[in-house]
């Protein structure tokens, strides 16, 4: 069965919420943890698990996955490189950088004139600066004429870093 | 970091089996038992290796907003507001960056409407200006950490 798109229905609904609250703070660490999480709600664990594949599905769930702290691996230096490029070609410049393995995260977004001429954000995470820099020269390489100014800024604190949590 | 650590991060980035077992799944993966896979996620989680583990959740698929947005924090005032932005349950990320623009934060929040009074409450609350800057648009994310 196919998945239409409907309008009327919300993303996600009230069982699709429940699970979302249950697994907030991770999926449990048991063998069976969507067991565990069915008896927890009250459904079957097929009905967990189908809800949750389909969750992957409309990309309400990105990934199930593991998520390292850079940090601890030894990718200290972490620049959030901005570039002034021209907007007609930030599509296709986007798509170039994105799929540059070095690049973690690439997105356009609104600039603030005249303090923030950036439209484009490339993330770069290395081992120390320099190689941070090595790979930020090779996105202006890449970029050509087209970088009309850009900036690296490095991350000197994490202050936060909880993720998504729902509303009451 | 030991090789069988190495191993679970490089392997279970990108994505982890929905399964009735999934664990022993997983561990056939990286060459060890259900039990020993289990263990070593817990090790990780609480020596602060990893963030997290489990499902990571889409507030804009899920029907909510997401953005990045910035302040420029005169140094003084730099944990005042910090503790202002963090309280807010929909800041999910904040960075301290080197910048003039030198606070960096996500909100990211299931109740679209809330963004919006997020950000003025932030605004109103600090009496700085707030940088919007929500994305137009997003290019193919890869964000694996190869060991």
């Amino acid at each position: 069965m196919t998945a239409q798109p409907n309008r009327t229905e919300p993303p996600v609904d009230a069982m699709d919420r429940r699970i979302i609250e249950a697994t907030q703070e991770g999926l449990p660490l048991t063998p069976r943890p969507y067991h565990e999480l069915a008896v927890e709600l009250g459904l079957t664990p097929d009905d967990v698990m189908a809800r949750m594949r389909a969750m992957l599905e409309r990309g309400v769930i990105r990934r199930i996955s593991v998520v390292p702290n850079h940090y601890a691996l030894g990718f200290e230096a972490n620049g959030m490189s901005v570039w002034d490029v021209p907007d007609e070609r930030a599509h296709e410049l986007g798509h170039e950088i994105g799929t540059l393995d070095f690049v973690s995260h690439c997105y356009r977004r609104p600039r603030h004139l005249p303090l923030w001429p950036y439209n484009l954000f490339a993330m770069v995470h290395g081992r120390a600066r320099e190689e941070v820099e090595r790979k930020v020269a090779r996105i202006a390489e890449i970029l050509g004429a087209a970088d009309r100014g850009h900036e690296v800024l490095y991350s000197t604190r994490i202050l936060k870093k909880t993720g998504l949590r729902l509303s009451a | 970091m030991d090789a069988v650590n190495r191993r679970i991060i490089n392997a279970f980035q990108g994505g982890f089996p929905i399964a009735e077992r999934p664990y022993a799944e997983a561990a056939m993966r990286v060459g060890i038992e259900e039990d020993e896979l289990i263990e070593r996620i817990g090790d990780m989680l609480d020596a602060g290796t990893l963030t997290r583990f489990g499902p990571l959740y889409n507030a804009e698929a899920m029907g909510g907003a997401l953005t990045l947005a910035a302040l420029a924090v005169p140094a003084e005032r730099y944990d005042e507001v910090a503790e202002i932005v963090n309280a807010f349950p929909e800041v999910a990320h904040n960075y301290e960056r080197v910048h003039a623009l030198n606070m960096w934060f996500v909100i990211a929040t299931d109740d679209p409407a809330r963004k919006a009074t997020v950000l003025a409450e932030i605004e109103a609350k600090t009496g700085l200006t707030v940088y919007d800057m929500p994305k137009e648009e997003e290019f193919f994310i890869g964000l694996h950490f190869n060991l």
